[in-house]
């Protein structure tokens, strides 16, 4: 890839995003340097693509905890970019009983502790936790 | 205490980075690319079993934490590495050298770290990171990806730090502890080149080096075959980010190994390396046709299998190339 070549395809798939990261072209006597870029079309793409996904899984998950068949654990945990794994790593917990948390009428009688932890790794107070999808919410 | 103010470059990628940032502090002038090569980060790997988020694993560099400790060997330096049970030992022992003047390099999730732009936030945990001071209760830290240094908060580095997942960075800091004047860039650059002809042809595993670039090609010709078109376009555009988004340099680390041997030819007066490095260039030209493709059919949101097919097509012709490019480079003569 040439200097003059070097893509500049203004990212916009969050705002505030300015960054201009480096990669590498050759100048007109061959030599390779760093130059900036603000980003390229087929990158933006991909980017958006994987950020479209977890909208729309947001979404559908948000629909069923404000159907009641889900707890918020789960839309939290999609909020956080978190898979099951991930989340029972910093809960502390087994998988399957992250999975249990899911339901709603189990969620209901989580300890004050739990909900409190589970608040603490999505970054949220408690009351935005259990509060989250109710008719008011 | 050292009195060296630290100097923040910004650079394609997060280790090589740090790992070029750190030596340069200490008077050894290094390049990112240099730090690349010598370090053996170029590499290719398709894993369809390791599932990250759902879609499968593609790498373009070897798994991170080699290159630093590489360079460091291969360069005669000597680093002090450390992981820690707990985040105050952690935040102590970082506070302990920073106060000696020392930069330190960290691991760490980018999840974590507010500086950065949301769009490249995911769970990410082997970042590379400076801490070079504090200032009050804030560090004062270089990331090399960031075109100027910034400053974060110490709860948010712990997060970072002890982030948990695949991997566990568990507070990993390294530093320079020592340099010797006894360093042999030929010897390095040799043993860098040599470690990844052979990390490319590492047989008889399918899912690493050249052969999973075939593996992948197989593959991606059967995604609209065997695949929902939403997964198909979500295991497509995957690939591509891991090629082409932020911490690459462009075209899966092609061009920054390029730049390598390009600096090495001139470096050790050989016109076998600056020719090597104009293949490379050519064959990151290829990669970057492939992003394109992809992203183009992506885009249109067609899934037809012709699109696929060229798109198989069009990896197999840069499989075939590296494993030239790669013969060539194990045959060189030292």
């Amino acid at each position: 890839m040439n200097i003059n070549e070097v893509p500049q395809d203004q990212r916009n798939i969050k705002p505030g995003d300015t960054l201009k990261k480096l990669v590498y072209a050759v100048d007109k006597d061959g030599k390779y340097t760093g130059v900036n870029s603000v980003g390229w079309e087929a990158e933006n793409v991909v980017i958006k693509q994987a950020w479209d996904d977890i909208d729309e899984h947001l979404a559908e998950t948000e629909a069923q905890v404000r159907a009641g068949t889900l707890s918020p654990i789960p839309y939290f945990m999609l909020r956080n970019l978190m898979d099951l794994a991930l989340l029972a790593r910093y809960a502390g917990k087994w998988q399957w009983q992250v999975k249990r948390h899911f339901k709603p009428e189990v969620f209901k009688k989580l300890s004050p502790a739990m909900l409190a932890k589970y608040a603490e790794v999505f970054n949220i107070t408690t009351a935005e936790l259990t509060g989250f999808g109710k008719k008011n919410a | 205490m050292s009195t060296t103010p630290f100097r923040h470059h910004q650079h394609a990628h997060c280790e090589s980075g740090v790992t070029a940032n750190l030596l340069r502090h200490e008077g050894i002038n290094i390049s990112e690319p240099m730090a690349f090569g010598i370090g053996s980060g170029l590499f290719f790997g398709h894993l369809p079993m390791l599932k990250v988020a759902g879609v499968p694993g593609t790498t373009y560099r070897l798994w991170p934490g080699a290159i630093f400790q590489r360079v460091a060997s291969r360069l005669n330096i000597k680093v002090h590495t450390e992981k820690f049970s707990s985040p105050d030992k952690a935040m102590r022992a970082l506070d302990d050298v920073l106060a000696t003047g020392k930069p330190v390099g960290m691991l760490g999730s980018v999840f974590y770290l507010p500086y950065l732009p949301e769009a490249f936030r995911f769970h990410f945990n082997a970042h590379n990171l400076v801490a070079y001071g504090k200032e009050g209760s804030e560090y004062l830290i270089s990331d090399p990806i960031m075109e100027d240094v910034t400053r974060i908060a110490p709860a948010d580095l712990v997060k970072s730090r002890f982030a948990k997942g695949i991997p566990e960075p568990k507070g990993r800091m390294y530093y320079i502890t020592g340099t010797s004047k006894d360093m042999d860039m030929a010897k390095a650059i040799e043993r860098g080149i040599k470690q990844t002809c052979f990390f490319m042809f590492a047989k008889p595993l399918p899912w690493f080096g050249n052969t999973a670039i075939f593996l992948l090609a197989d593959r991606i010709k059967d995604y609209p075959k065997k695949l929902p078109p939403r997964k198909a376009a979500l295991y497509l555009g995957n690939v591509v980010r891991m090629q082409e988004e932020i911490g690459t340099g462009g075209a899966g680390f092609r061009y920054i190994y390029a730049a390598f041997l390009q600096e090495a030819g001139q470096l050790l007066k050989r016109d076998d390396l600056a020719e090597l490095s104009a293949e490379m260039t050519t064959i990151g030209d290829d990669w970057r046709h492939f992003a394109y493709s992809a992203a183009r059919i992506l885009k249109a949101r067609q899934s037809d299998i012709v699109s696929y097919d060229e798109l198989s097509d069009l990896l197999r012709k840069c499989g075939t190339q590296e494993r030239e490019l790669f013969e060539k480079l194990r045959k060189l003569k030292w």
